[in-house]
């Protein structure tokens, strides 16, 4: 027995170390096997320099607004009105275009700020009412996409199209705001973006407090952090990242259309939970979050290449979201 | 169990240790922290299964690699992290019971509320213990989830009990409850007891045979005759420990700080009065229970104040949150560490920077990483917390190493009164003696210092002049040079 355990410990050893590795690194693992799948079976269409930049392009909505995420993360908290404050973010700043002929960036200084009192209503009700985050934020998606809709009169705002009651419009999107959503432009946002906040979180004391705030608010608190400032500065975080990603998503598709900022919500979700592991960092963080949405990104364009019918994509994304995380947290202790 | 070892990522916690127990007797098992015992201790009662050696019951070798298996064997452990133990929104009787409720269920789908509490009381009354089986654990005091532990324990028969630090957060009255009760165990029910403790007079009072770890190792296991305290110390340090309470010759000051008529909005703290001068050490002494704990929070901000004027320098504080006393200058090193000192999951650098960061932070807020962990490196060596590194995850340290860190993230505040509240719980006789020296420098740099405990001896060691409390207030102020641990108790218990 003394003799036989040792080297079963040995093994044990081996085992556990190349499992801490895939642990570690299962998320980034899994963008390489898929990366190098879709390029093995469409050399021709999936690995062009332009097909790589289309695919950072459009993930770079979703990063944007899975970094907000990832900030109500930090301490300890979930936002899920990022999806809503998108489509609300989309409709006003096209609004100020197409109804109140406003220029480019007295329109995103407008959006912005009407985001932060958004923001500042879900800090409220969260810290001051204290309403779990959770219940507000998911009560938050019905009421910014219902404000939203109701202000844009109940359908979408383009460029040309008359009011719901029949008031012509003049404003023009100009073209200047037309190029943020654009290649190069779009990508470079999201890069500071993330840069940002991976700053702000790792060498400022600011984020620090946040991840202590989300670690343990009882030793937050009597380690004298004001808990709940830092709570309300991430929800307001939250609200302006999702903005700015509603911002992106207006310059995109040049309008404003009925739930546009819904339907990434959910990838934004996966992004920055499947974000929590990379590298081992086993906290909410901005690279990891950025990894999550390009882990998303890339399977979403392969199977679109692959022409697999739309009605059975959300099965195959699904499916490799699971075993992306089956890979992150498998023995996991 | 023999030939016992165990490795952790850059730790060798146990190497090649013999350890026995018989029945019908206490075992002591004492060491510094980080010397294994909790380790070992969790070998024995199954939460580890990458150890190697092996393990012998009645003479046969078995296998205990879960809990379930040392459970099957009669095994039962109260561990050392309360917290850890509990679940906070469940009631007293659902944790005392949680063990029945888990694996005694057999084919029963329904849970018969009426019997639980029923079978909980009781075992609270073996205990003597007045507690509400329908109260919420989260809303209890440290000793009363311990004592909920101990319940919890002992609610199904065992042969063998293992008690990891149980009287760190007790007060002499509960420890004796624990002690009739241990004793009865061991004499009427033939069980095998494991103490671990770092307050030696308690093991000598209970125990027969001792063993003493030292890194990993055990120095020495013989019978507790003929041994004295010091040589204990001795064998657990490597080296005589030549005086608990180190001397100083501090010139008091002027008085610092001024408490009147304090009250707390429920009563918890109410008409107390005190005042610190500086560079005195002041002693809040009092049995668990009697508010000690709730001044310090009061004080702190932590609980709300109703009544009563603080105030320091001659300035009047409107203290309304620990943020606002941080900022008028108080610091207070709370009594559970788990839940109120230490964030378990960061790295021990960022813990000692957490109360304040501002101090190791360029105006713009980026943190000067470097500074950071040299003052870590500083307070791991000042207070001598063993860590294999200052990055290391602070659950992964010893108990006593995590009270060192709570106390050490305080240590470098700049504030004019430290309040520690019982800041050597579950430390060992060497640390102590290194927190003790601290404090001292505090006090030497002119420094405010309230220290609040139920350990009488280390009241009247270290302080300058000590308050008594009961019942919520300070009811005595004594000049600690003139008094006996007799006078302290005597006030505590409401004596007039
Ligand atoms: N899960 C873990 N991961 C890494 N290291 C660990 C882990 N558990 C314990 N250790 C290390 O093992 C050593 C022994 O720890 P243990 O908890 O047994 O000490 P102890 O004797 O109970 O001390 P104390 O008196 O402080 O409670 C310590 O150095 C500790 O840091
Ligand atoms: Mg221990």
């Amino acid at each position: 027995m003394q003799v036989s355990i040792p080297a079963k410990t040995k093994k044990a050893k081996f085992g556990t170390q190349s499992m801490n590795f895939v642990t570690k690194w299962g998320s980034v693992l899994a963008i390489f096997i898929i990366f190098a799948f879709f390029s093995l079976r469409m050399p021709d269409i999936f690995l062009t320099t332009s097909n790589m930049i289309s695919i950072l392009r459009s993930i770079s909505i979703v990063t944007v607004i899975a970094i907000g995420i990832t900030v109500s993360l930090t301490v300890d908290g979930f936002d899920l009105s990022v999806g809503s404050m998108a489509t609300f973010a989309d409709t006003l700043v096209i609004s100020m275009f197409v109804w109140h002929s406003l220029p480019t960036l007295p329109a995103i200084l407008v959006t912005l700020a009407v985001a932060l009192l958004v923001g500042a209503f879900n800090a409220f009700l969260i810290v001051k009412v204290r309403i779990p985050d959770m219940l507000v934020t998911l009560s938050g998606l019905f009421i910014f996409e219902g404000v939203a809709m109701t202000y844009a009169g109940g359908g979408s705002i383009s460029q040309g199209m008359p009011r719901l009651d029949g008031t012509p419009t003049f404003g023009v999107i100009p073209p200047f705001f037309k190029l943020i959503g654009s290649a190069p432009y779009i990508i470079i946002i999201m890069v500071i973006v993330v840069a940002l906040v991976h700053i702000f979180l790792n060498y400022t004391k600011y984020g620090r407090y946040m991840y202590v705030v989300g670690g343990n608010k009882e030793a937050a608190r009597l380690s004298g952090i004001p808990v709940e400032r830092y709570r309300a500065l991430a929800y307001l975080l939250s609200a302006t990242l999702a903005t700015i990603g509603g911002i992106m998503l207006a310059s995109r598709i040049g309008s404003a259309q009925i739930n546009a900022g819904a339907g990434y919500l959910m990838p934004a979700v996966a992004a920055a939970f499947i974000g929590l592991s990379v590298a081992g960092a086993g906290r909410p963080n901005a690279i990891g979050t950025f990894a999550g949405a390009v882990l998303v990104g890339l399977l979403e364009n392969g199977l679109v290449m692959m022409s697999v019918p739309y009605y059975s994509m959300n099965i195959v994304k699904g499916s490799v979201l699971i075993l992306a995380l089956a890979l992150t947290y498998f023995k996991k202790k | 169990m023999r030939d016992i070892s165990i490795e952790f990522p850059g730790v060798k916690a146990l190497s090649n240790v013999d350890f026995q127990v018989e029945s019908g007797k206490v075992y002591a098992l004492v060491g510094a922290n980080g010397a294994g015992k909790s380790t070992l201790m969790k070998v024995m009662a199954g939460a580890y299964d990458h150890y190697t050696g092996s393990i012998y019951f009645n003479g046969e070798e078995v296998s205990i690699r879960t809990p379930r298996d040392a459970k099957n064997l009669g095994i039962e452990i109260v561990y050392q992290e309360v917290d850890t133990a509990l679940v906070p929104y469940l009631t007293v009787a659902e944790n005392i019971m949680l063990n029945v409720l888990v694996n005694k269920m057999d084919k029963k789908v329904f849970v018969r509320w009426p019997q639980i509490h029923k079978a909980a009381r009781q075992i609270l009354s073996r205990l003597n213990i007045e507690l509400d089986t329908n109260t919420i654990v989260d809303e209890l005091k440290l000793a009363q989830k311990q004592m909920v532990l101990i319940a919890r324990a002992i609610a199904e028969d065992c042969r063998f009990l293992i008690l990891d630090e149980p009287t760190a957060p007790l007060s002499n009255t509960e420890t004796d409850e624990l002690f009739r009760l241990v004793r009865d165990l061991v004499k009427n029910h033939q069980v095998g007891v494991v103490f671990i403790s770092h307050r030696l007079p308690e093991v000598f009072e209970i125990c027969e045979d001792i063993t003493i770890m030292k890194d990993g190792k055990v120095v020495t296991n013989q019978t507790l005759e003929g041994l004295t305290v010091n040589k204990v110390v001795e064998h657990m340090l490597g080296q005589k420990l030549s005086e608990t309470f180190p001397k100083r010759h501090v010139h008091l000051g002027d008085v610092l700080l001024e408490v009147n008529n304090l009250t707390e909005e429920e009563g918890l703290v109410h008409h107390a009065n005190m005042n610190v001068r500086a560079g005195e050490i002041v002693g809040i002494a009092g049995l668990v229970g009697a508010g000690k704990t709730e001044f310090c929070k009061t004080l702190f901000g932590a609980l709300k104040t109703i009544d009563g004027e603080v105030v320091l320098k001659g300035k009047k504080l409107k203290v309304t949150s620990p943020y606002s006393a941080v900022t008028q200058g108080l610091a207070l090193v709370p009594e559970e560490r788990r839940r109120e000192g230490v964030l378990v999951e960061e790295p021990v650098y960022s813990n000692l920077s957490s109360a304040t960061l501002s101090k190791f932070s360029t105006p713009l807020g980026f943190i000067k990483a470097a500074a950071e962990r040299l003052n870590a490196k500083k307070v791991i060596t000042d207070l001598g917390i063993k860590t294999p590194h200052d990055a290391q995850k602070v659950a992964f340290l010893s108990g006593g190493n995590q009270q060192k860190v709570a106390v050490g993230k305080w240590l470098i505040a700049d504030a004019d009164i430290y309040i520690f509240d019982e800041p050597t719980k579950g430390v060992d006789v060497g640390a102590k003696h290194d927190i003790f020296e601290l404090i001292g420098r505090l006090a030497e740099q002119g420094k405010g210092v309230i220290y609040a405990s139920c350990e009488f001896t280390e009241i009247l060691g270290i302080t300058d002049r000590t308050y008594v409390m009961y019942d919520g207030t300070i009811v005595q102020e004594l000049e600690t040079k003139n008094i006996t641990e007799e006078q302290l108790l005597f006030y505590s218990t409401g004596g007039k």
